[in-house]
């Protein structure tokens, strides 16, 4: 009746993850009580889980990312505290726990903080950027969202009903075949991955589609926004390679579930295949994190250097250029596969080629600021602290990207500092930024920049503390994923290394009194204008937080920085930045349940499909069928927003707008 | 109706091109400047990207089973075991309800109801038709003991070809939600969207069939002194 699960699945014996597992259902719990008693429950219903506007959607896809990121974080603090104990010992973590953790570890944070944040950005930013109502396909969007939602939800079931996997960020075979790896780790890491995959390559499409189709009357390609052209690289990236993870996960699970043998190594099979298959997805996936990463610096450093983009066209090809080169570098990772000295050669030579861009884009920043008035606000000391961190985590992976080299330092912790390096100050830094830059229009209210400056020194030198050490005890010597160890030459550094990551322990709990400062004064704080940070792209032009429909009217977008441009028409000529004219009523999508029920019915087909609840999965995927028949079933899918509340709306920000504006000159 | 029907230009999906009916201003302007496309557009758009990438997890299939295509691990080979007669009939089949399947994109074109179920029921029988004999090919190769836990080679073979089927299937599921809310609905506008979109998936699936059978069935079945 019930598969695979059986009492046994609840980790009675092993405290931690009993503990902690319990202690975050009952948080969740509470928090959903609350929400019931306060009878906040039907506006989340109506306001968010069913809202197919793209802000919203945005904000949930933030949310689930740094809820997440604590997660990921306390994995992060118990791997640095056991391998700061493990100095001949055994540590407190026994081995078959430690490999969980470092496995959830890298599969939350790059699956469900680095994504969603990434996504989250994209979805809030693109289409008020793009000066448009909504994304291509609202719908799927919030299908997206749910989907990356589920996800999650199952990795951390894992953590109380059954185990995860124990084979790191990536299930390598053999390894994570039936035959080595028999519980349901592997499985739950594949289901969770599919479901959450789905919906980033449903999210890749939709956003491709946007920007290539949806944009403002003028807003011709080299009028993008570079966040734009980021978000498109990255989109294009998700398309081309999210399926071949979909279709490699498939694989994996047929050897599992049904007896194939694409990946056993016996009767004909190939794990090495596997390991082309996941990486020619693995590593174009860290462009695609990257990319809108680079975007929101593009925008922070015109933003608060005063000055246009220095090299706009460049900048674009260099996105470009990384976008295709990314896809032709994936043998990196496995130099010492053999492959032989021709083929290693090519892909080294391409691993160093795709830094040439980046370089690019790394001068383009720096001449922006080059001359200009820079106003130190926390988003810029976050692309500050990017550059210069980032660039040596570019240097060594230059430095791997030799197979000599690599031959050497394959899988040591200089490769595990390399990839933090640049996925810390590279990603991570780029999503605070833009998380700082875009909080006031999401929610109409500035964060506090004393705390947020806190927060960055912290982490930038918590990064280092904690990485800097992984980089020396990589060359001396010491491999990856150690539980314990008997050198006494890695030890020190592993204590540092901890150290380390308790002062990013602090920069975190500096962003959450941020958070919790802000919200408590953001009466005094609020952002009336619209226009915060006297900014250049359209999304200023529209209030804080965004009416629904984002525009009253289409802008008639003219040059590169639409909005600047029109503040500077609207001084010299000294009227108003937007003319009063007769408002129309517009059409807006309907919201609809379509994606939470979708997400519910995956969650169960998944868990059911884990622990081999065959009945169960028939119901899934009936109930799947169904949700779609209804959904293509409805008659009314668009609401309108009559014109007077079009004007009224409109009327307040254009007021205020006015007022600010005239104000600077 | 027919009157307006032939002032407007037809499009592959049977319907008018919207810059061609009448008031509609000139949006095409070759750098992409001329505001949010219409939704038409923007649909059949996203699907073709969608396709893309439907493609792209096939060539990965393709690719393992070119990886894999040697290692039969004792077992029966390509070559013993393909029957380009049923394949024939399968392509035969399957290029047929691709006929039938534009047949119905101009039914639709033409508001003609009843024209449009016809055709897509000759869509829907020859889909099914196809997937019976994939399915009796499939048992015949169990029965035989070549299934695709027998070895790599069969495991890709069953997943390459089975993840068409499973395609196919899907297809035949979403043709059957056509024709009812043509039925119910008649021909709205956004149910004409989906339709184009579906037509453009039926006929990627053909698509997908013909690299199969040149890859897969044509190039098994060679001798072996002919493969590389």
């Amino acid at each position: 009746m019930l598969g695979k699960l059986t009492w046994q699945a609840i980790p009675f014996n092993e405290p931690i993850p009993l503990i902690s597992g319990f202690g975050v259902y009952a948080i969740v719990l509470a928090i959903l009580v609350w929400v019931w008693r306060k009878g906040y429950l039907p506006y989340l219903w109506r306001e968010w889980i069913t809202s197919v506007d793209h802000k919203r959607i945005g904000v949930m896809y933030c949310l689930l990312g740094l809820v997440m990121l604590l997660r990921g974080f306390i994995d992060a603090m118990m791997m640095r505290a056991q391998q700061a104990m493990a100095f001949h010992g055994n540590g407190y973590l026994p081995a078959s726990h430690f490999d969980q953790i470092f496995s959830a570890h890298g599969t939350i944070m790059i699956f469900f903080v680095a994504m969603p944040l990434v996504i989250g950005l994209m979805n809030f930013a693109v289409p008020l950027q793009l000066g448009v109502r909504d994304v291509a396909f609202p719908t799927l969007n919030s299908v997206s969202f749910w989907l990356t939602a589920v996800g999650a939800l199952l990795v951390n079931l894992s953590l109380v009903v059954g185990e995860f996997s124990r084979t790191g960020w990536l299930p390598f075979p053999p390894l994570s075949e039936l035959r080595y790896s028999p519980g349901v780790g592997i499985d739950y890491y594949c289901w969770a991955i599919q479901l959450s995959g789905i919906g980033t390559l449903i999210t890749g499409i939709n956003f491709v589609t946007t920007i290539l189709k949806m944009r403002a009357p003028g807003m011709g390609y080299m009028r993008m926004p570079v966040f734009c052209w980021t978000a498109l690289a990255s989109s294009l990236v998700i398309v081309a390679v999210f399926p071949i993870l979909t279709a490699t996960l498939a694989m994996l699970l047929l050897d599992r579930y049904l007896d194939f043998h694409f990946f056993t190594d016996t009767a004909g099979g190939n794990s090495m295949m596997f390991m082309n298959l996941i990486w020619a997805w693995g590593h174009p996936e860290v462009y695609i994190l990257v990319l809108p990463a680079f975007g929101v610096y593009s925008e922070v450093v015109a933003t608060f250097s005063g000055k246009p983009l220095f090299g706009y066209r460049s900048m674009v090809i260099a996105t470009m250029a990384i976008c295709i080169v990314s896809m032709t570098v994936w043998l990196h990772h496995f130099f010492t596969m053999g492959a032989g000295p021709e083929v290693n050669a090519v892909f080294g030579i391409a691993s160093m080629i795709i830094g040439v861009p980046t370089g690019v884009k790394v001068f383009n920043w720096m001449f922006t600021m080059y001359g200009g008035r820079v106003r130190f606000t926390t988003p810029i000391l976050w692309s500050i602290g990017f550059m210069v961190s980032f660039v040596i985590g570019g240097l060594t992976g230059v430095l791997l990207a030799v197979p000599a080299a690599d031959f050497q330092l394959h899988n040591s912790e200089f490769l595990v500092a390399h990839f933090h390096n640049t996925i810390i100050p590279g990603v991570v830094f780029g999503l605070f930024a833009g998380y700082t830059y875009w909080f006031p229009k999401a929610f109409g209210f500035v964060l506090d920049e004393r705390l947020g400056k806190w927060a960055f020194w912290l982490w930038v030198v918590g990064f280092w503390v904690a990485w800097g050490p992984g980089y020396v005890a990589g060359l001396e010597g010491m491999t990856r994923r150690l539980q314990h160890y008997d050198n006494p030459a890695w030890h020190p550094w592993m204590l540092l290394s901890a150290v380390g990551v308790l002062i990013i322990l602090a920069g975190i709990a500096a962003q959450v009194a941020q958070l919790v400062v802000s919200i408590r004064t953001r009466a005094a704080r609020s952002d009336v204008t619209g226009d915060p940070w006297d900014g250049r792209t359209l999304e200023w032009a529209t209030s804080s937080p965004p009416p629904a429909f984002n525009f009253a009217r289409l802008a008639n977008v003219t040059s590169r920085e639409a909005y600047w441009d029109m503040k500077q028409q609207a001084r010299t000529t000294e009227q108003p930045v937007a003319p009063d004219v007769d408002y129309e009523p517009i059409e807006m999508p309907r919201n609809t349940p379509t994606g939470f029920v979708t997400a519910a019915l995956a969650s169960v087909t998944g868990f059911a499909l884990i622990w081999h609840i065959w009945w169960l999965v028939i119901l899934g995927l009936i109930g799947a069928y169904a949700t779609f028949v209804v959904f293509a079933w409805r008659d009314r899918t668009e609401f309108v927003i009559p014109a007077a509340e079009v004007a009224r709306l409109d009327r307040a920000n254009r007021t205020a707008r006015a007022e600010y504006i005239e104000e600077p000159a | 109706m027919s009157t307006e029907i032939l002032r407007a230009p037809l499009d592959p999906a049977g319907l008018p091109h919207e810059a061609a009916l009448a008031g509609a201003p000139p949006r095409v302007t070759g750098h992409g400047a001329g505001g949010p496309a219409p939704k038409r557009i923007v649909v059949g758009y996203g699907f073709w990207v969608f396709l893309l990438s439907d493609v792209i997890m096939f060539s990965s299939f393709f690719a393992a089973y070119a990886v894999l295509f040697k290692n039969t691990a004792g077992g029966p080979s390509a070559r013993e075991l393909y029957d380009l007669h049923n394949t024939a009939l399968e392509t035969a089949l399957l290029l047929t309800s691709t006929l039938t399947c534009g047949l119905a994109s101009i039914a639709v074109g033409q508001r003609n109801l009843k024209w449009t179920q016809i055709a897509l029921a000759c869509t829907g029988v020859l889909g099914v038709a196809f997937l019976t004999l994939e399915v009796r090919e499939f048992a015949s190769f169990v029965a035989r003991g070549a299934g695709p836990s027998r070895s790599a080679f069969l495991s890709s073979f069953f997943t390459l070809v089975g993840c068409h089927g499973v395609h196919v299937t899907a297809g035949v599921l979403w043709l059957g939600t056509m024709m009812a809310q043509f039925y119910a609905k008649g021909f709205r506008t956004d149910i004409r969207h989906r339709f184009l979109c579906f037509t453009l998936f039926w006929h990627a699936l053909d698509i997908i069939w013909v690299a199969i059978f040149s890859l897969v069935y044509l190039v098994g079945t060679l001798p072996p002194e002919l493969l590389p």
